[in-house]
């Protein structure tokens, strides 16, 4: 009798209902995927009506210098972190390209401070990111298209900031830099 | 009359009462051992994957963000798998011939998925939201342990409903400040009370305790 009660309740079929839950696998479709691939053609209608410059980094055919929207502080945290996910583990956290994948053997990219790239466009960095350059594979699946303009910004940062000197610090904030003073 | 039972008969009657109660403790311990056992939880069982791909390397060795991969962590209920062009990222140039990445290159050629096994299923029945608790605090650590010691994963806590609850109840005693939520080897120094109670007034954590918050 107990036995007969407890093997009752090893039905599974509440454990295990049909509906598809995400990346499941699925009986119903022949590739056995319940996540369905896009039709081909589909527009994206995450950010509201098409955005040239916000989407593509191009104004008509010339890849943009300015940015589609005011970089705050806020953007620019927002490039920080999402440049260290994302590009660090290659690019190394200043951009020299000495990050931990290359030290175990992944080709090295060029440094960000090189001549060529400090005076690429804004817009160059986007399409980089977007669309990919020669080994380095896109990340358009993974970064949205704000965020790619937001480690856009920051990648300017740590080329600023490398070309820096304390000239360039405003003066109430020199000393924190060169030890004395509040921390 | 001869007596019917002998003078042993108290002590055989003592012992057959308690023994009974005796065997019937034991079948109920039994039953919660087994039922609280690797063998239906899985804690600690690592489960065979179609590739070996191993969390201590890639987060511990080579320092690669979870959201890297589990994109989707922070936005949504679902923290988002990896696709075969994220593998690809990396190990087009990287280990290109190894044996042990056949299947990864197999997947991307083929354009078909890599077919993982489940390490945390939850019953279909019940509803987990990943953003909710990474915004509000709750580390990866908490709930999935050291992701970056394990060379295959493993599940860390039961999945159990009690389990849930005993957070759910008292968030103060789990929470992390936000900046640490992805951080494996961060340690807190000084009281998680203090911190805790701290945090959830800083975070506005409710106690989420009515059915309705997992069963809808
Ligand atoms: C898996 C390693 C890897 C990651 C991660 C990575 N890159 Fe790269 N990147 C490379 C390599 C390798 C090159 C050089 C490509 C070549 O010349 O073939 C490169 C080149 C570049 C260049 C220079 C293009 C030029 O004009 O020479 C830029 C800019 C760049 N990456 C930006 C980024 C950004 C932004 C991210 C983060 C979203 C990122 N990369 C993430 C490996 C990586
Ligand atoms: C290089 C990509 C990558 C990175 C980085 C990564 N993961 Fe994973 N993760 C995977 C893959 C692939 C799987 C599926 C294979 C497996 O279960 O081992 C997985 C599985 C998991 C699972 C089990 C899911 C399930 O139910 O089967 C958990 C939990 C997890 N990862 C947590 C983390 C945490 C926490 C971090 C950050 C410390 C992290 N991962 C970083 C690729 C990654
Ligand atoms: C950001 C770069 C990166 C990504 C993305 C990445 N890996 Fe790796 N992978 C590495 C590095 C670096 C190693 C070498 C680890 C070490 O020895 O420290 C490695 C090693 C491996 C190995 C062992 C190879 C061997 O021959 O011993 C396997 C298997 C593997 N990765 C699977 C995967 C899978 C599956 C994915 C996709 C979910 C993935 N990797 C994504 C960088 C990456
Ligand atoms: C409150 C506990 C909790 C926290 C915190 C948590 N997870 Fe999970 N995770 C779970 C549970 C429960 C599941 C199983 C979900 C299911 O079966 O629907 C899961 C599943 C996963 C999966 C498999 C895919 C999925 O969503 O089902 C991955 C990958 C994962 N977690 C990664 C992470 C990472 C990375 C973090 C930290 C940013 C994290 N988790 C934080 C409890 C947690
Ligand atoms: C270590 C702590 C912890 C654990 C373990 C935990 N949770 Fe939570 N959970 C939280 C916190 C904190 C919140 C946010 C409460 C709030 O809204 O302020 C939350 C919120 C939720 C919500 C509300 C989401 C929404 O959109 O309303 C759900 C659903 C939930 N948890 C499910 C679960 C399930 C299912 C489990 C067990 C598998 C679990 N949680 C385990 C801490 C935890
Ligand atoms: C924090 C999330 C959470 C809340 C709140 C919650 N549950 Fe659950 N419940 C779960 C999880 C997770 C499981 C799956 C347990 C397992 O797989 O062993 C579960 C399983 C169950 C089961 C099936 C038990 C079994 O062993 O199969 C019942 C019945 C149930 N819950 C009733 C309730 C009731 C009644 C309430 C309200 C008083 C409630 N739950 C509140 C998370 C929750």
């Amino acid at each position: 009798m107990c036995a007969v009660l407890l093997l009752a309740s090893c039905r599974r079929d509440m454990q295990d209902t049909p509906r598809a839950r995400t990346f499941q696998e699925s009986k119903f479709f022949d590739d056995r995927m319940s996540a369905r691939p896009l039709p081909a053609g589909t527009v994206s209608q995450d950010y509201g009506s098409y955005d040239e410059l916000l989407e593509t980094g191009k104004i008509g055919q010339r890849v943009s210098e300015v940015f589609p929207f005011e970089i705050t502080a806020e953007v620019f945290a927002r490039g920080r972190e999402r440049f260290n996910i994302f590009c660090a583990p290659c690019h190394g956290r200043t951009g020299d390209g000495d990050g931990m994948v290359v030290r175990r053997g992944f080709r090295r990219p060029p440094s960000y401070h090189i001549e060529r790239l400090r005076n690429a466009p804004a817009g160059h960095f986007f399409d980089v990111i977007t669309n990919g350059y020669g080994s380095m594979y896109s990340y358009a699946d993974r970064v949205p298209v704000r965020d790619r303009w937001a480690i856009a910004a920051y990648i300017r940062a740590l080329q600023l900031s490398q070309g820096a000197t304390i000239a360039d610090v405003p003066a109430d904030k020199r000393a924190e830099l060169t030890g004395g003073g509040p921390q | 009359m001869p007596q019917l039972f002998h003078r042993g008969a108290n002590t055989i009657a003592r012992a057959s009462i308690y023994g009974g109660l005796g065997i019937i403790g034991l079948f109920f311990w039994v039953i919660y051992a087994v039922n609280d056992s690797p063998y239906f939880d899985f804690v600690g069982v690592p489960r065979p994957q179609p590739v070996q791909f191993s969390h201590k390397h890639h987060v511990q060795d080579d320092g690669i963000d979870c959201r890297y991969c589990h994109t989707t962590v922070e936005t949504q209920a679902f923290a988002g798998m990896p696709p075969t062009h994220t593998c690809m990222t990396c190990h087009s140039v990287l280990f290109a011939d190894s044996p042990a990445l056949a299947p990864v290159r197999q997947s991307y050629a083929d354009n078909t998925p890599l077919a993982w096994t489940r390490v945390y299923d939850l019953p279909d029945y019940v509803y987990f939201n990943h953003s909710i608790h990474v915004n509000k605090g709750v580390a990866c650590i908490t709930c999935h342990g050291r992701v970056d010691e394990m060379p295959l994963m493993w599940r860390q806590k039961t999945l159990r409903m009690n389990w849930c609850l005993s957070c759910h109840r008292s968030p103060e005693l789990f929470v992390t400040p936000r900046e640490h939520v992805f951080d494996m080897t961060w340690v807190r120094d000084g009281d998680q009370r203090d911190m805790g109670a701290r945090l959830v007034k800083e975070y506005d954590i409710k106690r989420l305790t009515d059915c309705y918050t997992c069963h809808r």
